[in-house]
């Protein structure tokens, strides 16, 4: 129950903050627009959602086999290979790096892995600076916030609010609220940073089983920064991200950026196949791939529900999001926000957790529309709405009827006695008709936005028995 | 999910599934729906045993209770006649979703036969009957707001055109965003009625911003949705059901 | 954490789910271009992620380097003297007075402060392009460093016309990659570029702020 008036009560606050609403519906308005357009070409885009999704179902159904594969070329080729469980086993590791190397600050790639491992919080309770290098993040972590879109973190602020950030942040600095000038101090800001720092650490868009390899997609190229200059390098993934073949990397990549932004590709790809190598005089010497459990071998269980496995991390699902748009990344109080946030992290940390997420739809459809791996996240919602309320404990999802309240379930008995009897039903809707005048005028909180609808004088039954429509 | 490709030869009679909102709220909408149905020579019959297909619950995460009301739907038309409804989201949970909802009960061949047999009713009145429309009506322009269900889950946002289109003294706009959802969800305008609230409120603007007489509509929830707020709002922007809004049209006896 | 490793694993192998058999996979149309069409699709879309490329016969591409240089004012342009382009870029400036090139074959930690605040501009051969997003294809090697791309503020890569491959999946197959990764395999498209501020592109937050490219072909 705490979470549902969290949910509400953090939706309730973007609802009326009119600076959210403008720079979402700007900014998602954007997003939309420019996806539609990387996309001039139906049936080639078709075509391509089915490969992808193919091509991940493919790896999901191999998924043991390839992280095998994927540990054996990695070690082979001189990457070290690491497993969590938990998120607390991922810190430690990445903790241990650290210490080994004496390391004190830790130079961050854009992770969604290690916002869910809520790293930077644990490094710094042991003395470890962690500093994020995507404009974003580190915009985001001058004004201490979690991001709010997995693609553009920082999407919730406006270009004002950042100039006043690194005003107060950065006092040396003359204002400045051009973008440009912005970015260039950021520029100056960072550099020295990666000159420093003696670790680097990335998320891993796709890790190839076949070959061993690291793929990472970005623009800045702080990520190419933290995974090449400082000695070492660690990487993060989910057990999700690997695919069997390299050749299955093309599609992926021509679909992604086109979903997220609607670029035709990123400026950087990225892939990494080994540290350093003798005679190389630049590069980590040390590679590090750290594989996430968190509760992903218990999505992987069920039939229907592994598909939200899938995801490529676009955002794609978010930014045509009626709801999202209206309450932004923050009001799902999770590290993934949006469609795809409210199938999956449900299933993470569990229902009684987060079982409001799954209603927060209005199943309109978008999102599993553009999904690029056809996630049918709708369908996925629907489930889960049906998870948090099952009575029989049969499923393998966590906190499974968690979010079953009594009234409500003794009102959907009655309601679906009352429609499975037709003369109960029809002597029902023909009371509510003679007794129509006295319906109230306000119908909770329905009618605080509209008016009350008003019950016909005669129902379609009555009409169509009167007309005689009712027998062949 | 798949879409329909392709389309039987015109049948001699059809059933109709009315659905509730209709029933309680819009009855004139179904019989506009049948009657034009019937002017193209095909018999309608409505069973007085139908009530609901169910949805409500269904998207409440409530199975049990949306099968045993979808069960007794299915035995409501016996015969292997056409099932045509006068809404996207119905249809769309009695073509999509009940194979869904009977997924491993013996009752799942039947809903996938049953399933076959539904048919929207513009789909119905454009790709079946292929109806030609003759329009008696005054010059008048109509915003057409097609719902979720009936885009996506149906793909008939071209037919609602096509018919539109048909009316000489029609213009049709759409509003900006047209594809956004209207906000009511069924029980998610319950749960969450301040996002539902400004999801409404949004997609009115856009609407009145048409200058449109009418909005159109083929989907009860989203006209209620919307046009209650307008009718908060005071707006003189009116809402039709697009089978009430055809019938009327193209009816001379009663324009 | 072996532990990790086989619980996880093992989990994996307990839960897998009956998923449908592998069907034929979905075919995408690849591109079909000849050389000439490559070098203007590749252009194309370069420039279209305010890309600098120039397109030039063999024998002027040196002077054409040299009249780039000069207006840019790049005044170290870091090199690599083993490299493919080495010794042609060595005769390019006939007095060393007037050359900007500088080269540096000690490891990255032994000049990095250099690298980082001191260097203008570098340059470097390119193993492939790929037209159909327009992106230079780089394996970088112990002459040409990764580095060389990433950290100075103008990165000048030469490109060979035929060595523009249509689509990714293309070369990725021809050149059999899945059997030779390199330790870093790089596909640049652009100079680095960031929409993180209201979505206005701000280009040059991290790497190079500006990307010239030389594609240099055999005709005239």
């Amino acid at each position: 129950m705490q979470q549902r008036v969290e949910f509400h009560a953090r939706a309730d606050r973007a609802l009326h903050n009119p600076q959210i609403r403008s720079n979402f519906r700007y900014a998602m308005d954007g997003l939309i627009d420019k996806r539609k357009r990387s996309f001039p070409d139906l049936d080639e885009l078709n075509r391509l959602r089915l490969r992808c999704a193919e091509i991940r179902v493919n790896a999901l159904s191999k998924l043991p086999e390839l992280l095998e594969q994927l540990e054996a070329c990695c070690t082979k080729n001189g990457i070290q290979v690491h497993w969590a469980e938990t998120v607390g086993e991922a810190n430690r590791i990445v903790l241990d790096i650290m210490n080994r190397h004496n390391a004190k600050l830790l130079i961050k790639g854009k992770s969604m892995v290690s916002e869910e491992m809520e790293l930077n919080h644990y490094l710094e309770q042991q003395g470890i600076e962690c500093l994020e290098s995507d404009l974003g993040e580190y915009i985001l972590q001058l004004a201490g916030e979690p991001p709010s879109h997995i693609v553009a973190p920082a999407i919730h602020k406006s270009r004002q609010q950042v100039a006043q950030l690194f005003k107060e942040k950065f006092p040396d600095i003359p204002y400045s609220d051009d973008v440009d000038r912005l970015t260039r101090n950021a520029r100056h800001i960072l550099r020295r940073k990666f000159y420093e720092a003696p670790v680097g650490l990335s998320g891993v868009n796709f890790a190839v089983a076949e070959t061993g390899t690291i793929c990472l997609v970005e623009n800045e190229g702080n990520g190419r920064m933290c995974t090449t200059i400082p000695p070492v390098h660690i990487a993060v993934t989910g057990i999700e991200k690997v695919v069997e073949k390299l050749s299955d990397i093309p599609p992926l990549l021509s679909i992604l950026p086109r979903s997220a932004t609607g670029q035709h590709i990123t400026t950087y790809f990225n892939m990494i196949t080994s540290p350093r190598k003798p005679g190389e005089k630049d590069g980590p010497d040390e590679v590090h791939l750290v594989l996430l459990d968190n509760g992903r071998s218990r999505i992987y269980e069920d039939q229907e529900l592994i598909a939200t496995l899938r995801c490529i991390r676009c955002g794609a699902c978010m930014n045509h999001c009626p709801v999202y748009t209206r309450i932004g990344g923050h009001a799902y109080g999770t590290t993934i926000p949006g469609p795809i946030g409210s199938i999956l992290e449900p299933q993470k940390a569990g229902l009684d957790r987060y079982g409001d997420l799954p209603t927060a739809s209005t199943l309109c459809g978008a999102c599993g529309e553009v999904c690029p791996v056809r996630i049918p996240i709708p369908a996925l919602l629907n489930r889960l709405r049906f998870e948090r309320v099952r009575q029989d404990h049969t499923g393998v999802t966590r906190g499974q009827g968690s979010q079953r309240d009594p009234w409500e379930a003794r009102i959907w008995k009655g309601w679906s006695w009352m429609h499975a009897n037709p003369a109960i039903y029809r002597l029902g809707i023909g009371l509510a008709a003679g007794l129509r005048w006295m319906l109230p005028k306000r119908l909770g909180a329905w009618t605080r936005v509209r008016s009350a609808p008003r019950l016909a004088a005669k129902s379609l039954h009555k009409l169509a028995r009167e007309k005689g429509l009712d027998h062949e | 999910m798949s879409l329909r490709t392709g389309f039987p030869e015109q049948p001699a009679r059809v059933y109709f599934f009315g659905t509730c909102l209709i029933d309680l709220l819009y009855p004139e909408a179904g019989l506009a729906g049948i009657q034009l149905i019937r002017r193209e020579g095909v018999e309608v019959i409505f069973p007085q045993n139908q009530t609901c297909c169910g949805q409500p619950a269904w998207n409440s995460g409530y199975r049990d209770e949306a099968r045993a009301v979808a069960s007794a739907q299915m035995a409501c038309f016996p015969r292997d006649y056409p099932i045509v409804v006068p809404s996207g989201s119905c249809a769309g949970m009695l073509r999509h979703h009940y194979p869904e909802l009977f997924q491993g009960t013996p009752q799942h061949k039947a809903s996938l036969a049953f399933s076959d047999r539904i048919f929207e009713l513009t789909e119905f009145l454009v790709q079946v009957l292929k109806i030609s429309l003759s329009d008696v009506g005054k010059p008048v322009k109509v915003a057409l707001h097609v719902s979720c269900s009936a885009r996506r889950e149906m793909g008939v946002a071209g037919d609602h055109q096509a018919l539109l289109r048909q009316l000489k003294n029609v213009e049709l706009v759409e509003p900006r965003r047209r594809e956004e959802c209207c906000g009511f969800g069924g029980t998610f305008a319950v749960k969450h009625p301040e996002i539902s609230a400004a999801m409404v409120e949004e997609k009115a603007t856009e609407l009145v911003a048409t200058g449109a007489d009418t909005l159109v509509s083929g989907d009860c929830g989203c006209l209620m949705n919307i046009t209650g707020h307008l009718g908060y709002r005071k707006e003189t922007l009116q809402g039709s059901h697009i089978a009430s809004f055809l019938w009327e049209r193209t009816n001379a006896a009663e324009s | 954490m072996s532990d990790a490793r086989s619980n996880i694993l093992a989990r994996l192998r307990a839960g897998k789910p009956d998923m449908p058999a592998a069907s034929e996979p979905t075919q995408i149309p690849l591109a079909g271009w000849d050389l000439h069409e490559r070098v203007r699709q590749f252009r194309k879309k370069m420039e279209s992620v305010r890309a600098e490329v120039h397109v030039t016969p063999r024998e002027s591409w040196l002077a054409l380097l040299r009249r780039l240089v000069a207006e840019k004012q790049i005044s170290t342009l870091l090199y690599a003297p083993d490299g493919p382009l080495g010794e042609a870029l060595f005769q390019a400036w006939e007095s060393p007075g007037e050359s900007p090139l500088i080269a540096r074959s000690e490891t990255l930690e032994e000049w990095k402060e250099e690298l980082f605040f001191n260097v203008d501009g570098a340059i470097t051969s390119s193993r492939w392009g790929i037209a159909e997003t327009g992106t230079l294809v780089l394996w970088p090697t112990p002459e040409e460093p990764r580095s060389f791309s990433l950290v100075p503020p103008v990165h000048i890569a030469i490109l060979e016309a035929g060595d523009i491959y249509n689509t990714f999946a293309d070369l990725i197959e021809k050149e059999k990659w899945n059997q030779r990764m390199p330790t870093n395999a790089l596909l640049i498209s652009g100079p680095s570029k960031t929409a993180d501020i209201e979505q206005t592109l701000a280009y040059g937050v991290h790497g190079p702020i500006e990307l010239v490219i030389i594609v240099v072909t055999e005709e005239n």
